[in-house]
């Protein structure tokens, strides 16, 4: 691999330790994947959350005197100053590790915006800027919504490249692999964000690798519904870049999108397909404990419905929920009531706050609760929590009755 | 097992290692594997139930999250239930870095004929330096 005479010397340890192990392991990618050189970056998002492994691999590098050149958003850990003043909310027996992790994070050079929607309001790429984002949904945005280019970096190749400030030059950084291979005709009716969550599963399975072109989609999709499409797709499978025909801007038309070529394989998604893959996520019935709302976080627009459904009411007295945003979507809420309406009901709007953290298990594990994201349902498993997956609208008439019905029959 | 002996095949991540063959048909994110055990425990996953542990893991490629699948490698290595090579198709950055960082043995592109003739319980051993993959005997 070709390096410059300023990617030789970080490589060779003359801008410390830190920047040469970050670039070992650039160059390491590089290789593996046969790039030719390196290329600079612009931005980067790293998606650190605050585990053992997370916070070894920032410590080592911190250790060997890195920085960051280009400072990174950051994904959701967790609010411990929030939590520690709901009634005995006990979230682990060693908070050492959340302040570890934000020290370590910070010392090197991380913004702290501890948000997993950075491509929305703090992070936006331009068309056509090389970036370096890990978070697998905001991957698949950057690239696909946004035009911009990324890999499907980790958090860990995120964070090497807001060191060295830049990534070896391979996959979709290329124009030639950006190309659309795999037609994917949707046949099914889209009518929320839930939808759409569940259609990035049900075709993040079928795709097996290549980059899909989604055709017979909505014109003019929101941002929520595209990020919920996001997650989806990188729950189900690993899709970092896709098109939709006449909405994604390098897809304006079939030829342009394939390249002139014509497709490796076609398939389709029907309504049968997303009510299967509802039922991966939807079926249990019976009392909850807690509503996790807000994976990926919550935009305004999703809020101001919540407090909408929420209005006048009151939570039933066994029902703890939980909205989680970014913290700038948390001052606007504020702002604008939301915040007064949702606390008033007995719910919590919460930021810099992630679903999957340790905060939560103690209190819900063993426990059932409720979600209107699949991505939820499906990493809680790991923390013993139990998540069923609803639309929105049947989340909050879950928390208000304080069970969860099936309603498979009624909802599709 | 049958004529070949010797499979040529590219380096990801470098390192040797020698083990059972255990094969998947579904991607994998190893985030849902118990470190305890290296059960998978992803509902409706090819290998659910099944152990990763100590085996020549051979799929088609990474799935998921972009900082589980590090997290995840890292807590199996510490538990010792790590798999003790990987054998992929389709290389994605997040799978990786987390293999390279956690030195991990890891290849791509097998001969073709690798694919015909694997079965799950073969003895492997994978020298992801050298770019070879050896058959060292039938379950």
């Amino acid at each position: 691999m070709y390096l410059t005479e300023f990617e030789k010397r970080l490589l060779d340890g003359k801008m410390g330790e830190g920047a040469a192990e970050a670039m070992r392991i650039q160059v390491a990618l590089g290789e593996a994947f046969d790039a030719e050189r390196m290329v600079e970056i612009s931005r980067a998002h790293v998606s650190f959350g605050m585990s053992e492994s997370d916070v070894w691999f920032v410590n080592l590098l911190l250790q060997g005197g890195g920085r960051c050149r280009i400072s990174p958003t950051s994904n959701p850990i967790y609010d411990g100053n929030y939590l520690k003043n709901v009634d005995q909310f006990e979230f682990e027996e060693d908070t050492s590790l959340l302040r570890s992790a934000q020290s370590a994070y910070q010392s090197i050079g991380i913004t702290p915006t501890y948000s997993c929607t950075p491509q929305l309001e703090a992070n936006v790429p331009r068309f056509g800027e090389i970036t370096a984002f890990s978070e697998s949904n905001a991957t698949a945005y950057v690239n696909s919504v946004c035009g911009a280019r990324t890999n499907r970096e980790s958090a860990n190749s995120a964070l090497a490249a807001a060191i060295t400030g830049r990534v070896p030059l391979y996959g979709l950084l290329l124009g030639e692999n950006r190309k659309g291979e795999i037609l994917v005709n949707v046949e099914a009716y889209l009518r929320d964000d839930f939808d759409y969550h569940l259609l990035g599963y049900a075709a993040g399975m079928k795709i097996e690798f290549g980059v899909p072109v989604f055709t017979g989609m909505p014109p003019c999709p929101s941002a929520e519904e595209l990020t919920s499409f996001c997650a989806g797709l990188n729950t189900g499978g690993a899709v970092a870049m896709f098109h939709i025909m006449g909405v994604t801007p390098e897809a304006p038309d079939c030829e342009t999108t394939l390249h002139g070529e014509s497709p490796k394989k076609e398939l389709s998604i029907t309504d049968e397909d997303l009510r299967k893959t509802r039922d991966l996520f939807s079926k249990k019935e019976g009392k909850i404990d807690f509503a996790l709302i807000g994976c990926p976080h919550y935009t305004l627009k999703q809020v101001r419905e919540v407090a909408r459904l929420l209005e006048g009411k009151t939570l039933h007295r066994d029902v703890e929920l939980w909205i989680l945003t970014s913290s700038l979507t948390l001052e606007l809420s504020r702002r604008m009531g939301y915040l007064e309406i949702i606390r008033r009901s007995g719910g919590h709007l919460i930021a810099d706050t992630c679903c999957d953290m340790p905060c939560w298990t103690r209190r819900y594990n063993g426990k059932l609760g409720i979600t209107d994201s699949p991505k939820a349902a499906y990493y809680t498993v790991r923390r013993g929590m139990e998540l069923v997956a609803k639309r929105l609208p049947d989340c909050i008439k879950a928390v208000l009755n304080g069970v969860v019905e099936d309603g498979g029959a009624k909802d599709l | 097992m049958a004529e070949r002996r010797t499979f040529k095949c590219h380096k990801i991540s470098g390192g040797s290692a020698k083990g059972e063959a255990l094969i998947s048909v579904d991607k994998i994110c190893f985030y849902l594997v118990d470190p305890e055990t290296g059960r998978i425990l992803e509902k409706h996953h090819a290998l659910e139930g099944q152990s990763v542990s100590r085996k020549i893991l051979i799929f088609s490629g990474g799935k998921g999250s972009t900082v589980a699948q590090g997290d995840a490698l890292y807590m199996l290595l510490k538990k010792g239930t790590a798999p003790r090579a990987m054998i992929i198709q389709h290389p994605d950055t997040v799978l990786v870095t987390a293999a390279i960082l956690m030195k991990i043995p890891l290849v791509d592109r097998a001969e073709g004929s690798f694919y015909e003739q694997i079965r799950n319980g073969d003895s492997l051993e994978v020298d992801a330096d050298e770019g070879v993959i050896q058959f060292a005997g039938p379950p």
